[in-house]
């Protein structure tokens, strides 16, 4: 039978090699699926993998998709450390993207860089704003960050669908529910192809956050508190002040990642701004190790599954529900790979119970 | 009490042969034996982590061995579960309770036995008059000292009638009276033709108590004695296998220095419900020597230290002082800047992260006032690694580097560099509760002896234990802590270890006098 024994200490090479596996067990799941639905696995891998990756196009769409992926998972990946569960990044992106919009649908004449630079501070700010309701509830009440982030999701999804339908509807959009095309300024400038500089922000994220969190005071007080809270209080680190500091950090970095979206790549504020960009960073930290650089090719990968999932769509004529599933498999295999950190796995014949001493 | 047959002198009442048993790469019990004679006291002596608990526990059934045979009475005895030892006549009682606060007494034991407690009350009341433990059937268990609850679990241990009664520590929680108590209890039991196992690793108690010893060290059988004609330093040394140096310690000074950790009155509520609320706590700890804090465990000991660390805050201003800065109101690294440090109790979760690296642990109580380490919010590693090194080397931490984690040390070893830590910034006032729990006694001889220097090179040190032994060592005064309330400190020369007994059963206290209720 098979006997989970505890290491003394967690496996450092496992803390690496436990994401390869779990990548190499999803790609593997994922070709039982594709042969399950009658389709040659092995294309179906390459179109979904490896086609994406040989085009200009498709790269540069890769960046795209990873912008948001890295911002947002860069942030959760330091809540992670300090034990905090935001997974509610989701409605932190949508806050951002609607404080962020009401510059062009609500001052439209103000159109220079400053105006830009206004609707991404904003945006970091209305993300940070529905990430610190969370942190009130949790750090004054105790409130469970998970249940009450996530439902924060719902009511931010509300009242975008509330805005673009209502009050924030363009006048001359035939009814259609959605805002006014932001025009110049209130559109991010482009890099190459529909790259903008909001690829370049999440790059900054990243190294930022790996320098505070390798060399910086307050990375210090986020892993003491996150590994050992008393020990953490006896350093004199304040557990209220890393939950507070955590939350408003990743929810202004997913708040700037849906301004940066809407601005960037969409164009104008609508119902749908995100296929579920605040949940699929959460993978993105994980499989990153919450660790700042790797979580930059942690966001490209599952880039490369929302386009695997469109180009499968269009090649094999397969759902592109196939990628949400794609990406749900890595993350439990991540997860179940993840024991191999904590834990040494022992074959033996015959039982003999105990525990430890 | 009678037994079917009884067993001539000479056969063991419990024989244990060749006991192995693994945890991965750790052999906790290797190839032990040992024979108890039917009304033989018999100790278990050895340090922490040298096997004593494992051993016991594979004789009750918790734990099954590798390889080895225990026999009962000359007949095989395969149990693989205490219910099974019990009924086999083999009972334990634990070093930490498993009783349940809201029931009575009788209700606790029903449980655990099955039955009515109204039917057991009488039962109760029989055994515990009979073996001198005196116990109301129909008090609720929240309301016992910890000597009262223990009397729970020998009493409940007892109405199983068993004829291998073992004691795991039994007297860590218990004043030198309530020992005393429980000795002569015993001594009863064992006059009855029971056998019993008594784990400790106070020497003095096997001297007093015990008719054989068996003596544990890195699971092996190292020697088998009787403890009557050995001395405490020859069982020490059979211990630790090696020997311990006594503590020396030049007199105080003629003149004491000033009080350099000053409290007026320290109340504070209970900080959850299994708290210890703080009443009236006053002390004065000058330069130049060591003030001891004795006590039985959990009558406040942890408040008071997070209560003097700055973990928690005063209440007001004026309660506490340290270096003549009134820092009542002021949080730890205010009061570590002020000179103060600290090493609490636990050393893995509270002294230390335990997987982070030991140069970032020494950043955990240095980040706020060692401007060379942080700045600007910056931190440079590279110092944090040499000073880590440095108090490696001078506090001789084995198997230690900088960048292993605070885990991978032994619990002697990580003392030692907790303490290093703490002494490394020459503090003017040092407060250090249980300095030597649950360490080897040569780390441990270590770490006293570094107290005494430091308080003889001026500095005001408090050091809070429950062990006697270790206080009357190192003290210069000695107070006691007793259900949050604090006795006034007495020169060492002026009192013994029988009026702090009387001190830590709460002689002293103000609030809890009889009739005042609690």
């Amino acid at each position: 039978m098979i006997v989970l024994r505890k290491r003394p200490a967690p496996s450092p090479l496992w803390r690496w090699l436990a994401p390869l596996l779990a990548l190499a067990l999803a790609v593997a799941a994922g070709a039982l699926l594709f042969a399950l639905m009658g389709h040659d696995p092995l294309q179906s891998l390459y179109v979904y993998f490896i086609e994406p990756l040989t085009s200009a196009w498709s790269l540069s769409e890769l960046v795209v998709k990873a912008t948001p992926l890295v911002l947002i998972g860069v942030g959760l990946a330091i809540c992670y450390r300090a034990n905090v569960w935001n997974i509610g990044a989701e409605g932190q992106l949508i806050a951002g993207a609607i404080a962020g919009s009401a510059i062009p649908v609500l001052l439209p004449g103000w159109n220079d860089p400053t105006a830009l630079i206004a609707m991404l501070l904003l945006g970091a700010l209305g993300g940070a704003a529905w990430a610190a309701v969370p942190a009130f509830l949790k750090t004054r009440f105790n409130a469970n960050e998970i249940l009450t982030s996530l439902m924060l999701v719902y009511v931010a999804g509300l009242l975008l669908d509330w805005l673009v339908r209502g009050p924030w509807r363009d006048p001359g959009g035939f009814n259609f529910p959605k805002t006014v095309s932001f025009e110049g300024w209130h559109v991010m400038p482009v890099l190459t192809g529909r790259v903008h500089i909001g690829a370049v922000l999440a790059v900054l994220a990243v190294l930022a956050l790996w320098f505070v969190m390798a060399r910086g005071r307050a990375g210090f007080a986020v892993r003491t508190v996150g590994a050992a809270p008393r020990a953490a209080m006896f350093g004199g680190f304040s557990e209220a002040r890393v939950v507070w500091g955590v939350f408003l950090l990743s929810g202004a970095l997913a708040g700037l990642a849906g301004i940066a979206e809407v601005a960037g790549s969409i164009g104008q504020l609508q119902p749908s701004i995100s296929p579920g960009y605040g949940f699929t960073a959460i993978i993105v930290a994980f499989l990153g190790r919450l660790s700042p650089p790797a979580v930059l090719f942690a966001g490209l990968l599952l880039a490369l599954t929302y386009l695997g999932g469109e180009a499968a769509q269009l090649a094999l004529n397969i759902s592109d529900k196939v990628a949400q599933a794609f990406q749900g498999l890595l993350l439990f295999f991540i997860l179940a790979a993840d024991t191999l950190v904590h834990y040494r796995i022992t074959f033996r014949h015959r039982l003999s119970a105990g525990e430890g001493a | 009490m009678e037994q079917g047959q009884s067993p001539s002198a000479e056969t063991p009442l419990l024989q244990v042969r060749g006991i192995t048993r693994r945890f991965g790469e750790v052999v906790a019990n290797d190839a032990v034996s040992l024979s108890v004679m039917p009304g033989q006291i018999h100790a278990v002596l050895g340090e922490n982590g040298a096997g004593k608990s494992t051993l016991v526990r594979i004789i009750y059934g918790v734990i099954r061995p590798d390889a080895g045979t225990i026999s009962l009475n000359g007949r095989p005895l395969r149990v693989t579960s205490p219910a099974e030892a019990r009924r086999a006549g083999v009972g334990m009682v634990f070093q930490h309770f498993s009783l349940f606060e809201p029931f009575t007494v009788a209700q606790n034991i029903a449980l655990a036995l099955g039955g009515k407690a109204a039917a057991l009350a009488d039962r109760i009341r029989d055994v515990s008059r009979a073996y001198g433990l005196p116990l109301d059937p129909d008090a609720l268990v929240a309301d016992l000292s910890v000597g009262e609850r223990q009397r729970v679990e020998i009493v409940r241990c007892l109405l199983a009638d068993p004829r291998v009664i073992i004691l795991d520590e039994p007297t860590s929680v218990l004043t030198p009276q309530e020992a005393e108590g429980l000795f002569a209890t015993l001594r009863t039991l064992a006059g009855e033709g029971r056998a019993i196992i008594y784990i400790t690793h106070r020497l003095r108690e096997v001297r007093e108590l015990c008719d054989a010893a068996t003596i544990l060290r890195h699971g092996r059988v190292v020697a088998s004695v009787d403890p009557k004609t050995e001395t405490a330093a020859s069982l020490a040394r059979h211990m630790v296998g090696a020997d311990i140096p006594a503590v020396r310690a030049a007199p105080p000074a003629e003149r004491p220095g000033a009080p350099l950790l000053h409290v007026r009155d320290l109340t504070l509520p209970a900080d959850g419900p299994f708290g210890v609320a703080l009443y009236g706590v006053s002390l004065d700890v000058r330069g130049g020597e060591v003030l001891a804090i004795a006590g039985v465990a959990g009558n406040g000991q942890r408040e008071l230290f997070r209560a003097l660390s700055g973990e928690r805050l005063a209440q007001a201003r004026g309660v506490i002082c340290i270096g003549g800065h009134d820092v009542s109101l002021a949080g730890i690294n205010a009061r570590r800047a002020a000179g103060a440090a600290f090493v609490p109790e636990e050393r893995l979760g509270h002294a230390a992260v335990p997987h982070m690296s030991l140069a970032g642990n020494l950043l955990l109580t240095r980040h706020a006032v060692d401007r060379d380490l942080v700045r600007r919010g910056v931190i440079s590693w590279r110092r944090a690694r040499q000073r880590t090194q440095r108090i490696i080397d001078e506090h001789d931490v084995r198997a230690a580097r900088p960048d292993r984690p605070a885990a991978a040390l032994s619990g002697g070893n990580l003392q030692k560099f907790v303490m290093g830590r703490a002494l490394d910034r020459h503090p003017k006032v040092l407060v250090v509760n249980q300095p030597t729990w649950g360490v080897d006694a040569a780390a441990a001889a270590a770490i006293r002896q570094r107290l005494v220097d430091l308080a003889r090179a001026g500095a005001a040190v408090l050091v809070i234990s429950q062990d006697l032994d270790e206080i009357f060592q190192i003290a210069d005064r000695i107070a006691v802590i007793s259900r949050g309330e604090l006795s006034p400190a007495v020169a060492v020369e002026e009192t013994d270890r029988e009026r702090i007994g009387l001190a830590m059963a709460g002689g002293f206290e103000r609030r809890h006098a009889p009739g005042a209720g609690a």
